[in-house]
């Protein structure tokens, strides 16, 4: 399995250590703190489990594909170094065009999802809310639900011809589709159900955010004669802009990486499969029925710098809008 | 075509060390391993069907009657995941020490020195069908023991014929009566169908492709036939029955699975392998409402692909000669017998298809071993399965109507071919 490939080492390690200060080469004849060596010693034992489990299943597999994109791989192991054909080729695949859009149409749509997230993380938060609990795990339990129940459980809402969705709105007399094969519709009626499956987590971590927004500031607004929406935009949102700045990176690596839905949703022959091939998905393609490896890890890596080029201008552009307090 | 292994030397080895470091180096001796005690020796045996479960266990409890020193561990993985749980475990070195193949990945696995030849004298060719021997011969080699074989024919639902008025289908029919019967038989004001024109190659449209004279790939594997007249009019067979509206649309199939379909009463029509029979017997809605006639003939005559599975040994097993001997095992008369009396599926080994054929003689399962005397081979190459996600995905375009059948097999012939050429160099 050392041939997967794990793509969220694009995680933004650099930016954690942001704050540590340099390490001074220590002198020798200067005297110590504090004996340096005991110190490390248990530092690496504290940091030692984990660092392997990185090494072991998210860097090493990082490094194989990398290794693996330059090479043209058999089916069942053993490889051949090609330099950058795989690269080259891929460039030229008109599949790939297709997937780009599609990964950046289903990404674009899961956004959406954010303020979602935010508006009813509020509406939780509002004191005085009867129930709280029972709506915090009602949105909590997709999240605890097996991908697989979840398409399987839509696959029969979007059903053209038995599903509920079209039973519901042909009370309303709107005629109804197959969701999920008509190709102008396939990949947004995915994103839904992604927005939906990952609406309990943004709804935890931005629950906590403004849990976090001091209770003083509001009664400041509140003598300021401050009413409840300004105070939503003037306040609320500003105060809660790191953690919607934390969800839109993890969304959007998430929205790219994006397969299990799409695999498992559409099935095999869908007429729609054009218009909702992902990236990930055209990777599953070329590796596990093509049986091209290094093409595959070829995509991967793309995918990978895609993901970093993101992730550095969103860290980039936080500047102008998160407020740390 | 020849790999180097240098990169997979250090890679292998850098894995082991890591492997070693962190103490996980248990896992990788998965699969076969001997328990040490009297030399007791656990081999594992790879399979999908959940439906074939009681049967192959019969037949390994009979393997260990004989060798009591040897227990067979089943282990079934669904179709769906199969052949890429497979290849990643043959790659890692934990896969089954005997396990099912299938056409379409046969000359894959054998070309790449997965597979042990089966030359010892466990076997003899003369008693199964030529056209599987040839299937899982490479190279000369006979790789796989053939453990069945599965044609197709034409499932029917009686009691939708009963109501409509409409004779049974019958031997000697045309894709005329084929058409016209499907079109008595559709009714939208209920929302049933004559028959399901699914996108499927083994049931549908590689049987009419032989029907009309034509052929989807040339027998040595090298050339495409999607660019023949014979070809098209194979393929619309089922696109005019879309067109019609004697069947659902590409969509309708896609949201629904057509076999659902026909089971529920709504297709009264519907082209199937012989695996059907035991599920269709057993399956109380319908058991007995439904028959099975031969196929509908085209301009050739009512061809039906024959295709089989074999049972292989695992070049890298352990107990390597204790695996070819089960994989010749699973495919004897003794192993054929049982499995033949279950009716899940017709046994290869010659003589004990009739067993199969009476253990459901509520249908015409005659039919199916028919079938053999015009059967054209299922078709293969080395590395089928390229060519056949294109296939499934042009001709999806075609069956929902984006792409007219001419162009697609155009464009399907000529990125087939591109495929076929990639093989062979």
């Amino acid at each position: 399995m050392t041939d997967l490939i794990a793509q969220r080492t694009a995680a933004p390690i650099s930016e954690l250590d942001r704050g540590r200060p340099q390490a001074a080469p220590g002198r020798p004849g200067r005297p110590r703190r504090r004996s340096p060596g005991q110190s490390a010693w248990w530092a690496l034992l504290f940091i030692g489990p984990t660092a392997l489990g990185l090494l072991a299943f998210y860097l090493w597999p990082t490094v194989r594909t990398l290794i693996m994109s330059f090479t043209k791989s058999g089916p069942f192991g053993g490889s051949e170094f090609v330099g950058l054909e795989n690269y080259t080729r891929l460039l030229q695949d008109p599949e790939l065009l297709g997937a780009l859009r599609n990964s950046a149409v289903y990404t674009v749509i899961a956004l959406v999802g954010i303020p979602i997230a935010v508006a009813i993380a509020a509406l939780l938060n509002t004191a005085g809310l009867r129930g709280r609990s029972v709506y915090r795990t009602l949105y909590f339990i997709p999240v605890v639900t097996m991908p697989a129940a979840i398409a399987l459980v839509w696959r029969m809402i979007y059903n053209g011809d038995y599903g509920v969705l079209n039973e519901m709105l042909a009370v309303f007399g709107i005629d109804g589709r197959s969701w999920l094969t008509d190709p102008s519709t396939a990949l947004v009626a995915i994103a839904v159900v992604g927005i939906w499956a990952g609406l309990g987590t943004n709804i935890v971590i931005f629950l906590a955010g403004l849990q976090g927004i001091p209770d003083t500031i509001m009664e400041a607004a509140d003598l300021d004669g401050a009413g409840p929406i300004r105070k939503f935009f003037s306040i609320t949102i500003p105060l809660l802009s790191p953690s919607i700045f934390f969800v839109s990176v993890i969304s959007v690596i998430g929205a790219l990486q994006v397969f299990d839905l799409v695999y498992m949703m559409l099935g095999a022959n869908n007429p729609a499969m054009p218009n909702t091939r992902t990236i990930v998905y055209l990777f599953y393609e070329a590796g596990f029925i093509d049986n091209e490896r290094g093409y595959a890890a070829a995509i991967a890596f793309l995918l990978l710098l895609i993901i970093l080029a993101l992730t550095v201008i969103q860290f980039r552009l936080q500047k102008k809008w998160v407020h740390y307090e | 075509m020849k790999m180097k292994s240098t990169t997979k030397r250090i890679t292998t080895g850098a894995a082991a060390m890591l492997a070693a470091v962190l103490g996980f180096s248990g896992c990788a001796a998965a699969g076969g391993d001997d328990s040490g005690e009297g030399g007791d020796v656990t081999i594992t045996y790879g399979m999908w069907d959940q439906k074939q479960e009681e049967a192959m266990k019969e037949i390994a409890a009979a393997f260990t009657e004989e060798h009591p020193n040897v227990t067979v561990k089943l282990q079934t993985t669904p179709y769906k995941e199969y052949f890429t749980k497979l290849q990643t475990s043959v790659s890692g070195g934990s896969a089954p020490d005997v396990f099912w193949m299938n056409g379409p990945n046969f000359q894959l696995y054998a070309s790449n020195g997965v597979l042990a030849p089966l030359d010892g004298d466990g076997i003899d060719p003369a008693d199964y069908p030529e056209a599987l021997i040839d299937l899982y011969t490479y190279d000369g080699e006979l790789y796989g023991a053939p453990k069945d074989f599965d044609t197709v024919a034409l499932w029917y639902n009686k009691e939708l014929f009963d109501a409509a008025g409409v004779a049974y289908p019958e031997a000697g029919w045309t894709w005329d009566d084929l058409e016209s019967t499907a079109a008595a038989l559709t009714n939208p004001a209920t929302g049933q169908f004559g028959i399901a024109a699914s996108q499927y190659g083994q049931e549908n449209y590689y049987n009419s492709i032989a029907q009309a004279g034509g052929e989807v790939v040339s027998a040595d594997g090298t050339t495409t036939g999607y660019d023949t007249p014979e070809a098209l009019a194979g393929i619309e067979l089922w696109t005019d029955l879309i067109a019609a509206g004697s069947s659902p649309t590409a969509q309708q199939m896609t949201d629904t699975n057509p076999e659902d379909l026909f089971i529920s009463g709504k297709v009264a029509m519907f082209q199937n392998g012989s695996w059907a029979a035991g599920a269709y017997a057993d399956n109380p809605d319908i058991a007995g409402k439904v028959d099975v006639a031969p196929l509908a003939a085209g301009a050739e005559g009512n061809q039906s692909v024959i295709h089989g599975l074999a049972n292989v040994a695992n070049a890298k097993s352990a107990h390597l000669d204790v695996a070819k001997e089960f994989a010749e095992f699973a495919s004897s008369q003794a192993a054929a017998e049982i499995m033949a009396a279950t009716g899940t599926v017709i046994p290869a080994f010659d003589g004990t298809q009739s067993t199969w054929v009476e253990s459901l003689p509520q249908y015409n399962l005659q039919a199916y071993i028919d079938a053999l005397d015009t059967a054209v081979p299922y078709p293969v190459s080395k590395n089928t399965a390229a060519w056949n996600s294109i296939e499934g995905e042009i001709l999806s375009q075609v069956w929902a109507g984006s792409l007219t059948p001419e162009d697609g097999l155009a464009q399907l012939a000529e990125q087939m071919q591109a495929a076929l050429d990639a093989e062979s160099e």
